[in-house]
């Protein structure tokens, strides 16, 4: 598929072709601007490519509508670089309220909620608010949230780019882990220790095009 | 419990913002308790043209030197026009009876006046008043006629003046709805501006763009529910206190106001200010939320 964005004098991606299978685990790296947020942007239906198809859970959501955004959202599950929690809101109440706007009961809240707490670690910490918790604690959070609603896919962007090396690599223990239950997790990453580490799929992306795709992969 | 929630947001957002709140519910008010004004206005008008019209006379009056053939031209040709209904022929004695009745209280008067001095006249009542002009044109010229009055004029000044306020009472509805409409879009920005983390949150875990919207949107129905209730309030007042007034002397010519008829222009007051309210907080929305 290829993006162009308007008054852009290169395409974002050009002609880039990718398959990720169900369960997989796969890094995105690349310098800035290269278009690795654009992936992400068209997994969420954010934006459409000019040219190609866009299929997620085997929907084919180039020429989704609009208005069914909201539902296929659901099946994604998002983290990003500076966490998006409500600062108002406790952990608990963080975590609840991604539930709940989407129609779940209280009860069903009070059930899942502590459970996925107590999945990222943040066992006994429901109750503190984000200005109260590390940065790796509030990012805990946000992976609770993304997880909550058992999605198929876990996109996350840059999650570790705010965190210290020793807390990047427990939130990566902590994606591993929800990768092995099933969810296929997409990671866009400047953390070469992190993706050397990993040895997992790792897809390089250069000015729009795919230089390197390689399962196990370093950072290179 | 979604309604719940959305329930509580709403209340809220009104509350966050109550300074903003209150003078959009004001402007609201004026707004609508002046177009709830002018609907009344509108119907009395209707009202009392029919009333009026139906019994709206067309005077022909004749000189002193008509002739008798004059007299019977001019009655077979108004009994033969199609514009007119009903012909009356009023003669010198009648028409001093009539004057007699009149100016019952002014005995000196009548009893100056011989009904030799009054002149005679034919009576029309026309299918269609506002036809008064043709009749004009048409038997202006007619031998034997002196002079055509005709009622209508006098009511349509009166009409014209009443007809005048219910525009004038439009025009400012209109334009406190300009700035009603303003302040509900400039209410609605600065609450989704307040929201926007809540919003981003919701837009990514998938919430439908409804129970995104629905608070935003109702908050401005609830504000501008409650100005329809307010410009009620004031129509309310307005009669009680027009009865003891001076107004009240003009009760022998506008018919007065129901209460039904204050309750009936109601919903129209209510629908505007729920439809106008939300339907700008939903074009805000387009622009200031994009879900």
């Amino acid at each position: 598929m290829t993006k162009t964005y308007p008054k852009a004098s290169r395409p974002s991606l050009d002609n880039v072709s990718v398959s990720i299978e169900k369960g997989e685990f796969v890094f995105f790296i690349g310098p800035s601007g290269s278009g690795k947020s654009t992936i992400i942007k068209m997994l969420l239906h954010e934006v459409t490519p000019n040219k190609g198809r866009v299929v997620v859970n085997g929907k084919d959501v180039t020429s989704m509508r609009s208005w069914k955004r909201p539902h296929f959202r659901r099946s994604i599950g998002c983290v990003f670089q500076d966490f998006r929690l409500l600062p108002n809101r406790t952990a608990y109440e963080n975590v609840a309220f991604a539930l709940e706007v989407i129609g779940k009961t209280k009860a069903v809240a009070r059930r899942v909620v502590p459970e996925v707490l107590e999945l990222v670690g943040l066992g006994g910490k429901e109750h503190r608010y984000p200005h109260e918790l590390s940065g790796g604690e509030q990012q805990r959070v946000a992976v609770a949230r993304a997880f909550v609603n058992r999605p198929l896919i876990l996109l996350a962007d840059e999650p570790t780019g705010n965190l210290d090396p020793d807390t990047s690599i427990e939130i990566m223990r902590l994606l591993d882990r929800i990768n092995r239950t099933g969810t296929t997790v997409v990671m866009v990453t400047h953390d070469s220790n992190i993706v050397n580490q990993m040895r997992r799929r790792v897809i390089e992306i250069e000015s729009g095009r795919i230089v390197r795709d390689q399962a196990r992969g370093v950072y290179g | 419990m979604r309604m719940k929630y959305v329930l509580s947001e709403v209340l809220v957002g009104l509350w966050r913002n109550v300074t903003m709140t209150i003078a959009m519910i004001i402007t609201m008010a004026v707004s609508l308790f002046m177009l709830g004004g002018s609907g009344l206005l509108y119907q009395k008008v209707g009202d009392m043209k029919d009333l009026y019209y139906e019994n709206v006379e067309v005077s022909i009056f004749l000189t002193q030197e008509v002739t008798e053939q004059q007299r019977a031209d001019l009655d077979s040709k108004l009994k033969s026009d199609p514009m007119v209904k009903e012909v009356l022929y009023v003669d010198k004695q009648q028409a001093y009876e009539r004057f007699q009745q009149m100016y019952a209280d002014a005995p000196d008067l009548v009893n100056a006046v011989k009904p030799d001095q009054l002149p005679e006249s034919f009576r029309l009542k026309l299918n269609n008043p506002e036809q008064y002009k043709n009749i004009y044109d048409q038997y202006k010229e007619s031998e034997g006629v002196d002079e055509i009055v005709d009622q209508s004029k006098l009511l349509d000044k009166v009409f014209g003046v009443l007809t005048g306020f219910q525009n004038g009472a439009l025009a400012i509805a209109i334009v406190m709805a300009i700035a009603a409409l303003l302040l509900v879009a400039n209410t609605i920005q600065v609450a989704a501006y307040s929201k926007r983390r809540e919003v981003a949150v919701m837009k990514l875990v998938g919430a439908s763009n409804w129970f995104i919207q629905a608070p935003f949107v109702l908050e401005a129905v609830v504000a501008g529910l409650l100005g329809s209730i307010l410009g009620l309030v004031a129509l309310a007042v307005l009669k009680v206190t027009a009865a003891g007034s001076s107004l009240a002397a003009l009760e022998g010519l506008i018919t007065p106001v129901s209460w039904g008829e204050i309750f009936l222009i109601f919903p129209l007051m209510a629908g505007v200010g729920a439809v106008v309210s939300a339907g700008t907080a939903w074009v805000t929305l387009r622009f200031y939320l994009r879900v």
